[in-house]
């Protein structure tokens, strides 16, 4: 029977919501790692009982837990996280040069193929690669080898990488994203990068459309189209049909088109799913709205979807990784927010209702379908 | 015997309830303890210190007969007390006030 997975991390452990196709009713398991903060766990498409979670707290730093179960048990695997050669300086918030230290893991993404392969986003930004399960981690350091590399500065919520995009008919092709240094593509597994920035826009920077700098906050594709990108800069909604090499704003009739996640449709390439963050200082709905809003048309013409989400009052953000869509016929569309509610629609954001309402707040969504 | 006590969180990773006991060969140090204690549950490796430079991590203290140890070089010898096992060397996460 079909079943749909959400796995949710949050300020204090991590949690799995189960439901049938019928997206109604939903088992809550957890909190798993109580008391940790659980920035993203994520499925492998190749295995989905196999989990990975990234766990952390300031006092103990950074572990890394394995599922072999779907989320029923975990094991610790390694946590080494070292920069290969000598790491060197990134700027610091002032410019001046700060040196390289690793913090936490922001996002894991599990290869598309193999089980053991898993890819972990850092901050202080680099890309690490697992081929053991999350056993050893090794640094895919030509990204942060960049000459732009000791340019980088971090973003409001440190000098992360969080996004990880594999193209599923290019091994070779990844795309990462890093706040605030921008998108960087690989087309030869990791060893060689390149920044992948033109067309964006972006104030509180010297130069404005420079090639490496801007606070890109997500990308989004859809698995059947990898040339087509979407994404959520710190402002502005953006769109690349030449898989990076160009980025043309798609904003249009936001309200706002400060955010943070962006999201694709399963099965409509050109449908996709943001939600507006009033400012960069002010980190909650336009009005006290929390509103999803959704294009079919690829960008461009926006509406909004209110129906079942609170429409006054309402003071909560979402953040980067905390959208996720399931692949049912009728897509499934799910986010968290800061104020602890897991909202889930069963017919593409048409409608909403909450799974949870009082979880701590929500770091990240991923959701499995499973057959 | 050595007695360690380690922070709640990291007693759940480790699968321990209370007291953790350990042999150390020779003169009791914070570095030999800490060794003993990574061999024993290897998952609290990088969790109290760092992997490679086996530096502190900052918001771990080490307290042990009513003092602070923190700060004391990892080769020097631990207290007679908590080398013979009479008092615990205690590892906490830092905490402002609590």
């Amino acid at each position: 029977m079909t079943e749909v997975r959400v796995l949710v991390g949050t300020r204090k452990g991590a949690f799995v919501l189960t439901s049938d196709a019928r997206r109604e009713r939903w088992d809550i398991e957890g909190p798993h790692f109580a008391g940790w903060e659980i920035y993203h766990l994520m499925g492998s498409p190749a295995d989905p009982n196999r989990l990975y979670a990234s766990q952390s707290t300031g006092w103990f730093g950074q572990l890394i837990q394995r599922s072999n179960d779907g989320g029923k048990t975990w094991e610790p695997m390694g946590n080494k996280f070292g920069y290969d050669g000598v790491p060197g300086t990134h700027q610091w918030y002032d410019g001046t040069p700060h040196p390289w230290e690793f913090t936490r893991v922001w996002h894991l993404e599990p290869s598309l193929t193999d089980p053991d392969t898993v890819y972990a986003g850092v901050e202080d930004a680099a890309l690490f690669r697992s081929i053991d399960g999350g056993q050893t981690w090794h640094e895919l350091s030509g990204l942060r080898g960049h000459d732009s590399g000791p340019s980088w500065q971090p973003g409001a919520g440190g000098m992360c990488l969080h996004t990880i995009v594999l193209d599923p008919n290019d091994p070779g092709r990844i795309f990462v994203a890093i706040s605030a240094a921008g998108v960087f593509r690989t087309d030869d597994a990791g060893k060689t990068w390149r920044p992948a920035n033109r067309g964006l826009q972006s104030e509180g920077i010297p130069d404005p459309d420079a090639e490496v700098g801007h606070c890109v906050h997500r990308i989004a594709m859809h698995p059947s189209r990898p040339d087509v990108l979407f994404m959520q800069k710190h402002w502005d909604v953006m769109r690349s049909d030449d898989a990076g090499e160009s980025w043309q704003e798609v904003s249009g009739n936001l309200p706002t088109d400060f955010g943070f996640p962006i999201e694709v449709h399963a099965h409509e390439p050109d449908t996709v799913y943001v939600v507006p963050i009033k400012s960069d200082s002010e980190h909650y709905p336009p009005d006290g709205k929390l509103r999803v809003y959704r294009s079919r048309t690829g960008g461009h013409q926006w509406e909004a979807l209110t129906k079942g989400l609170p429409q006054s009052d309402c003071y909560v953000n979402v953040l980067r990784d905390a959208m996720a869509v399931d692949s049912l016929d009728s897509c499934g569309v799910y986010f968290g927010t800061t104020g602890g509610q897991v909202y889930a629609s069963a017919d593409a954001g048409d409608s909403w209702a909450p799974i949870v309402r009082d979880f701590p707040a929500v770091l990240s969504v991923e959701v499995q379908t499973l057959p | 015997m050595i007695r360690v006590v380690i922070p709640a969180h990291l007693r759940t990773l480790a699968h321990v309830d209370g007291e953790v006991e350990l042999n150390v060969q020779g003169q009791a140090t914070q570095r030999l303890v800490l060794d003993a204690l990574e061999a024993r549950y290897p998952m609290l490796r990088g969790t109290l210190r760092d992997h490679v430079t086996h530096q502190r991590r900052a918001f771990v203290r080490f307290f042990a007969c009513e003092e602070d140890l923190s700060h004391e070089l990892p080769d020097a010898p631990l207290p007679e007390a908590v080398a013979t096992g009479d008092e615990p060397f205690l590892i906490l996460g830092a905490l402002a006030g609590g």
